[in-house]
This record gives C-alpha cells, sequence and structure tokens, in this order.
C-alpha cells in the first residue's frame, strides 16, 4: 500500500503527532512515541510503509548528522580538549569491553569470527540520538552522568570511522559494488594508495576548519546583513549538506564531519542562530530516524526465531550494561551515575545500521544474519526509554544517593517552609545566607554527589528533576511558601514555575533570570520576583570604574540604585509589548540589538544623569542670587557649607 | 478629619518592646498613614518624588523615633535632609508644607529625671529637640510639644501598653480638627487635660 509522496508524508506525520502525543501523556520519552509509530505504520501491523523504510531510514540518518553538527556547536574547542581524557579512557574501554565479550558470545554460538567482529563492532556502538536526546531533555549535561555518557559517544563517533574502513579489509569479496553513501566504499579515494587516503582526511579536516574561519562566517555575516530569513535556514542547511559530502566523499563519517564543523563555528557570533534554526530540522529528523527504526523491525525474524532473538537480545543488553557499569566503577563515578549511565547507553546505536548493512554489502554477513541484528539492534533502541524509566522511578530513588531521606530526629533545623531548587553557585549562596539566618530551605538538586554532600551537612535534600511534580511534592510544596529557582537552565526554570504556578497558586516564586530576554518571558508568565544576576553585579562594576575615574562612591551608590530603578521600569514597559513575530528567533543577534538600541535611546533621552541637588549649596547660592534682587526677606536658608 | 502621616524610623524595630506596643496600637487607625522608614529604604535611597506626594496628602506629620545620641535615628535625618528640599519646603517658593503640623514622637531608654539640667544629660528633651523645632518652623509648620515615653527599660509590657493606648488618644484627638487650648503650655502631649480622660 505505497502510494504518492505525499501520502507517506501524511503517514508519518500523523503517526508521529498521534502516538508522541499518547506517549508523552504517559510521561514518556518522545522516542518511544517515534519508534512506536513506526512499528505501527510499518509493514507488520498497518503496512502502510514497506519496503521504503529503509531508504527513508537512510534519509533520516541526516538527522543523526545535524544532531552532531548542533553538539559540536555547543562544544567549545578548549573544553574538548580538557575532556580528551576521559573521551579516550571511558570511550576506549567501553568500546573495547563491549567488543570483547560480544566477540566471545558470538564465536561461542558457532558464529565464523569474521561475522563475529562486525557483530561485535556493530554492538559496542550506543545510540547518540537517544542518549542524548534523553540526556538534554532532562537537562543532565553538567552532572558527572552526562559528561561521561557524553564522552563515550563521542568516542563512539570518532572510532566508527575506522570500524568502517576496517570491514573492506576483512572483506574477501573483491569488488564491492555499490555503497550505502556511509561506508568507504564508491568514492574516488578508493583507487589511491592508503598514504593518500590519510593525507586526503587531514586535508579535508583541515579545509573544514580553515573554511570554518574563512568562508563560512563571512558568509553569514552577508546573509544576516539581508535580513531575509529563509537564506539564513538555508545557508545553515548548506553548510552540513557540505560538510556531510566532503567527509562521505573522502569516507569519514559525516557525523563526524558535522561534529568538527559545528566545534569551528562555536566560537562565531551565530552559534546561537544556527542553533535555533537547525534545531526543529534536527527534531523531526530524528523523529522521522526513530519512525523508520520501529518500521524495520521484522516481526516476521522476530517470529521464527523468538528464542534466539531474545536471548541474544539480552545477553547483549547484560554485555553493554556490565561493561558500562565497571567502566563507571574505573572511572569512579557514584553508584546511582553508574546506573544511569549504564541505562541509558546499554542500546545499540543507530550507527549499527549503517555498520551492518555496509558489512552485508561486503558480504561480510549473510541476509539472515543481518536481519536478525538488526531487529535486534531496534529492539534494544526501543528497550531503554522503558528501562531507563523503570531505572529512575523505581530504582534510583531507593538505591545510592536517595531521591529524599529521613533525617535523624535530633536535627533542630526548622522547617519555614522554603523550597530551593539547585544549589550551584548561585543557590548555595542564597541558601547559606538564608541558614546564617536559621532559616533551613528544602533543597531540590539533581547532582547526586551535591546532594550527598549536603545531606552530610545536614541539609533536607531532595534529589531528581524539580519539573516532576511529584517530587515537588515530597519536598513538601503543598506547605511552602516560597519556591526560590536558582538554576540556570532557562527552559528548566520556565516549566517549574508554569508548574508551580499552575497547581500550587499559593505558593510564591522567586525566580532567577540570567539576562534581559529571560526576564520578559517570566514577566509574561506573570512573575513578579525576578532576579538578574546580569544587573546587580555589572553595576556595582561600572560604579567602581568610575570611582577610579574620579567619582564619589555615595554618589554613584545612589546613582545605580536609580540606574537598576530606571532600567526596571523598562523591562516591565518593552516586556508588555508584543514580540514581533513570534517565532523569529533566527535573527536572534540581530533583535538584540534592536532591543540595546531601544535602551541605548532611552538611556540618551534620559541624558547624562541629572544630579539631584541634595546636598549642594552651589544649587542654593545660584537660586539666592536669582532671588537677591526681588527680594531682601529670605536671609534665612539654612545652607549647607 | 485630619490626616496623619506617621514616619517611623527604628533601625532595630523587631527588638524594641516599647515601639512594638506603640505601633501595634496606631498603624491600622483610619486616616492614619504608618510609614516605616527602614522598612521601606534598607539601603537609605529615598524616593524623594514619592515621600513628597505622601506629606502633600496629610495634615499632621509625625517624626516618630527613640532618640539616639540626643538625636533622631540616621535615616530620619536622611530623610529630612533629601525630603526637605530647597524651593519646595523652604527658601522661595519652599510653601510645600506651610499651614501643616509637625511633632515628634520619642521613645527613651533614660528616665525624666536625668533629662534636666541637674540631670546625667545636662538638657531636657525639648532642648534636644530645639533642630526639628527649628526645622518645621522654617517649612511652615505649627510645631508641637513632643510625646514621650521615658525611661523604657524599666517599664513592664502594661505600663508601655497604657502608653500605647494615650499615644493612640492622642493621634484620635488631632484628627479632630479642634483647637486644643493647652498645646502651648504643655510640656509634653502626654500631659494634656485632654488625653487624661481616657
Amino acid at each position: 500500500m505505497t502510494g504518492s509522496i505525499l501520502f507517506d508524508a501524511i503517514v508519518f506525520l500523523a503517526g508521529a503527532i498521534i502516538c508522541v502525543y499518547i506517549v508523552k501523556r504517559f510521561g514518556l520519552s518522545s522516542v518511544i512515541g517515534y519508534l512506536l509509530a513506526g512499528v505501527l505504520i510499518g509493514p507488520y501491523v498497518l503496512g502502510f510503509i514497506g519496503q521504503e523504510g529503509e531508504d527513508i531510514l537512510h534519509f533520516a540518518e541526516f538527522g543523526v548528522v545535524v544532531m552532531l553538527f548542533l553538539i559540536g556547536l555547543e562544544i567549545e574547542p578548549k573544553n574538548f580538549w580538557n575532556m580528551r581524557k576521559t573521551i579516550i579512557g571511558m570511550g576506549g574501554l567501553q568500546v573495547g569491553g563491549t567488543m570483547l565479550l560480544t566477540y566471545f558470545l558470538f564465536t561461542f554460538l558457532g558464529y565464523d569470527w569474521k561475522v563475529s567482529l562486525v557483530i561485535s563492532m556493530a554492538v559496542a556502538l550506543s545510540s547518540t540520538a537517544i542518549a542524548l536526546q534523553t540526556i538534554k531533555e532532562k537537562g543532565m549535561m553538567d552532572t558527572t552522568y552526562g559528561a561521561s555518557s557524553f564522552s563515550i559517544l563521542l568516542f563512539q563517533d570518532i572510532i566508527v570511522i575506522f570500524m568502517l574502513g576496517v570491514l573492506p579489509l576483512l572483506s574477501t569479496a573483491t569488488t564491492v559494488a555499490g555503497g550505502d553513501g556511509h561506508g568507504a566504499s564508491g568514492n574516488l579515494l578508493d583507487s589511491l594508495p592508503i598514504g593518500f587516503q590519510t593525507l586526503a582526511i587531514i586535508l579535508s579536516v583541515v579545509l573544514i576548519i580553515v573554511a570554518g574561519k574563512f568562508l563560512i562566517v563571512p558568509m553569514l555575516r552577508k546573509v544576516a546583513k539581508t535580513g531575509v530569513r529563509e537564506l539564513l535556514i538555508a545557508s545553515a542547511l548548506l553548510i552540513v549538506f557540505s560538510i556531510s559530502f566532503l567527509m562521505e566523499y573522502v569516507g569519514l563519517s559525516p557525523a563526524l564531519g558535522a561534529f568538527l564543523g559545528g566545534v569551528v563555528l562555536s566560537n562565531s557570533e551565530f552559534k546561537h542562530e544556527l542553533e535555533s534554526t537547525l534545531e526543529p530540522f534536527k527534531n523531526l529528523l530524528l523523529g522521522l530516524f526513530f519512525m523508520a527504526v520501529g518500521a524495520s523491525i521484522n516481526f516476521i525474524v522476530i517470529a521464527k526465531n523468538p528464542l534466539t532473538i531474545s536471548g541474544i537480545l539480552i545477553a547483549i543488553v547484560i554485555i553493554k550494561a556490565i561493561v558500562l557499569f565497571v567502566t563507571g566503577h574505573v572511572f569512579k563515578l557514584k553508584l546511582d551515575q553508574k546506573l544511569l549511565l549504564t541505562f541509558s547507553l546499554s542500546q545499540i546505536g543507530e550507527f549499527a545500521f549503517v555498520l551492518l548493512s555496509f558489512a552485508f554489502s561486503l558480504q561480510l554477513l549473510e541476509q539472515d544474519q543481518m536481519d536478525m541484528m538488526l531487529v535486534i539492534t531496534a529492539l534494544t533502541m526501543s528497550l531503554t526509554p522503558i528501562t531507563g524509566m523503570i531505572n529512575e522511578r523505581y530504582i534510583l530513588p531507593k538505591i545510592g544517593t536517595k531521591e529524599s531521606i529521613k533525617r535523624p530526629m535530633d536535627h533542630i533545623a526548622k522547617s519555614q517552609n522554603v523550597i530551593l531548587v539547585g544549589f550551584g553557585h548561585f543557590g548555595s549562596t542564597i541558601g547559606r545566607f538564608l541558614r546564617s539566618h536559621g532559616v533551613e530551605a528544602t533543597i531540590l538538586d539533581q547532582d547526586s554527589n551535591r546532594v550527598d554532600f549536603l545531606r552530610k551537612m545536614g541539609f533536607e535534600v531532595y534529589y531528581g528533576d524539580a519539573t516532576r511534580i511529584d517530587l515537588l511534592e515530597s519536598a513538601g510544596i503543598a506547605q511552602a511558601k516560597i519556591l526560590i529557582c536558582a538554576i540556570d537552565n532557562p527552559t528548566v526554570t520556565k516549566e517549574i514555575t508554569k508548574l508551580v504556578k499552575e497547581k500550587y497558586p499559593h505558593v510564591e516564586l522567586m525566580i532567577r533570570a540570567r539576562n534581559r530576554d529571560d526576564a520578559y518571558d517570566l514577566l509574561n508568565l506573570g512573575i513578579e520576583n525576578i532576579y538578574r544576576e546580569s544587573l546587580d553585579t555589572s553595576l556595582s562594576m561600572a560604579s567602581d570604574v568610575l570611582n577610579k575615574l574620579g567619582f564619589r562612591k555615595y554618589t554613584l551608590n545612589r546613582q545605580v540604585q536609580n540606574f537598576i530603578k530606571y532600567d526596571e521600569a523598562i523591562l516591565r514597559r518593552l516586556a508588555k509589548e508584543p514580540k514581533k513575530g513570534e517565532d523569529s528567533y533566527i535573527f536572534i543577534a540581530r533583535q538584540e540589538l534592536e532591543k540595546q538600541e531601544r535602551y541605548l535611546n532611552e538611556d540618551f533621552n534620559r541624558g547624562i544623569v541629572a544630579y539631584d541637588n541634595h546636598w549642594d549649596s552651589e544649587h542654593i547660592r545660584k537660586t539666592l542670587e536669582e532671588q537677591q534682587d526681588n527680594s531682601d526677606e529670605i536671609n534665612n536658608t539654612n545652607t549647607p557649607s | 478629619m485630619k490626616k496623619i502621616l506617621v514616619l517611623f524610623s527604628h533601625p532595630k524595630f523587631e527588638k524594641s518592646r516599647a515601639n512594638t506596643s506603640l505601633v501595634s496600637h496606631i498603624q491600622d487607625m483610619e486616616d492614619v498613614t504608618f510609614h516605616d522608614l527602614y522598612e521601606q529604604y534598607p539601603d537609605f535611597h529615598i524616593d524623594v518624588d514619592a515621600e513628597k506626594e505622601l506629606l502633600a496628602a496629610h495634615d499632621i506629620i509625625v517624626w516618630h523615633h527613640p532618640l539616639y545620641w540626643y538625636s533622631c535615628p540616621p535615616l530620619m535625618k536622611q530623610w529630612i535632609d533629601m525630603v526637605l528640599e530647597f524651593g519646595w519646603a523652604y527658601g522661595p517658593n519652599g510653601n510645600a508644607l506651610k499651614g501643616k503640623t509637625c511633632l515628634n514622637v520619642i521613645t527613651t531608654g533614660g528616665s525624666k529625671e536625668v533629662y534636666c539640667a541637674q540631670g546625667s544629660n545636662s538638657f531636657t528633651i525639648n532642648e534636644f529637640l530645639r533642630p526639628f523645632e527649628q526645622t518645621a518652623t522654617l517649612c511652615g509648620m505649627r510645631y508641637y510639644p513632643p510625646f514621650t515615653v521615658m525611661g523604657t527599660h524599666q517599664l513592664s509590657n502594661i505600663q508601655l501598653d497604657a502608653h500605647a493606648i494615650t499615644y493612640k488618644s492622642l493621634l484620635q484627638l488631632l484628627q479632630k480638627n479642634i483647637i486644643i487650648p493647652d498645646v502651648d503650655n504643655c510640656i509634653f502631649l502626654n500631659d494634656l487635660p485632654e488625653l487624661k480622660n481616657h
């Protein structure tokens, strides 16, 4: 039942909307929704999508490429360099360990050593798409677990290139017809000796770095100047396409190239524009990717050997889990961080599809071997969100850093019905000051190291995601007077704010805002108590600058207070104005400039600060001189001298 | 009914027994605006325009404060410095306060006996309050003798409450827009015969 492209599009979109909606209502990850949609519209249930599922899969892998580009954008080269030890150490241990154990498993099961090797390579990889998506959704990128997962995934993304390079060497088939566009086959470099290939690879990496600086950034500047939004979207896509093409051409993974391109552009002023432009594409393409995976689960293969498949599936997941757990242990992660890592990376990743089909085209795998592994891969990917949820809901709260603990009865601090979300640099200062007044806030944090430490110090701490209403409830939101939100993730902040405002309107919200933009959003959500981190500190610095230039401190101090009042007034006034073009986030930098311009104009209208006349005898003297002629009666002036 | 503005300044209100009692009796009275300066301006950054509006809207201004080193707490003085501007409160065209009434409400730790020529403080309360009196006079306001609660360290809670009730009666009396005949003859407003009836 395959119709036109339009029909396919309708099927995919409708499937996605319905399934993701349902799954979200149950509080599950959207990944499960997409997979479910894929299964439903796939050949074995409704049959809307037939064999073209695999083509779609290849197309949708572009979503993974875009995602890696976006990940690259967020990594500044310096941070990347700082992480090199964890990347190689953790990644190496995980990939090596998993490959070894899987290899033994498959040779034990009687497979040929080459088949075992290929499969062990595929199994060693985890799904960047699933794992990172979840980590980002939960805002856990900054935790040890997040960083470890990221390191391992990055290592895998790099190692997959070498794997793709090794496969042809294993192949006994002399010529390989065609490629799947991801492998090292079918490009111009094949005919060249190895040395030249390596050189070409190095050259292309250098090319990306140089082009990033001297071609892409100037191009983006010109495009931004035109003010035409679509052009920027086109440029963003062009960049990603070109890099992917170049990478494929020299036989590297397009995902890695995209990642590299992202890193190069991460220091440019277009970072945020590119991010917001590509984000929707990435999400849709990833959705498509997951649907295609769902549709490619071959239920006939499962039906034939249900026991073998499920046996191998379980064995693989256990092997991966054990290796991950051990890796976490070697790198001294705490128990709950280890568990998170174990559960979130224990699936076989999307690159396995690439690797397996490439191996098949090299005649390294038989048709049924490939089908079996594809099914297993898809199944492990479908299982991850479910096992992850079980881990989070039922296992984690009970072991390691527990979600909540009963405090010893002898603890004397009294509960003042204040909930403090986030105990980082910002929140800890608040918490310490409150504590120095005998006010004990109930703390919510999602860094287990910190939670343990704080508990040791006698704080009442709940561990977990503060956007979960049940966690807020166990922290006593129903009785709370005040909720302080001191985290620096504006998305999470807004989510908490909305949640509490809707369900517990009596709680007074006091919210940290990173900047003016966040403050606008919060004002529009009806929040009154907003604390901009970029206001007081910068003014106190500016005031010190003026002091060094000779202005007196007390006068400056009063002017700073005036300025804060004045700035808050503009903020509130501008926040009420409707946003121009709700979705035009594209030219964020441009809008930001416009806003700055408006502020500066306001400042200009205000003029150089009109000093008031307090303690200013000069003013009185002048006024009196003017008056002197027409009145002599004022001889009692109380003039300060 | 005259409108009364109580400008209250106490840097440690939460620890003051006497003022807690005094304030609790008057802060919710009708047509009395209780204005807690240290709560409003913890950073000493007084909103002059807002203060001028408040003054314009009231007929009787009360400077309610403890006596510290024979004067008011610093924020009260800051308030006087900033709000009573040249050209507004005094000086040419400085007529904004003309015709209003003004008085101090004072709490002191020392007893009445030490505030006299023979006592350890050498001068009377009224003498120490001369700067306030003259400030009011220069602004064209009528200045009344102070209402005082003295020797607060020795007063029991019951005695403090009695003073607070008298304070409330005084404000009610002042609100009545009648001429109080003895007002210039008494040393403290506490001595007004009209208040003895209560």
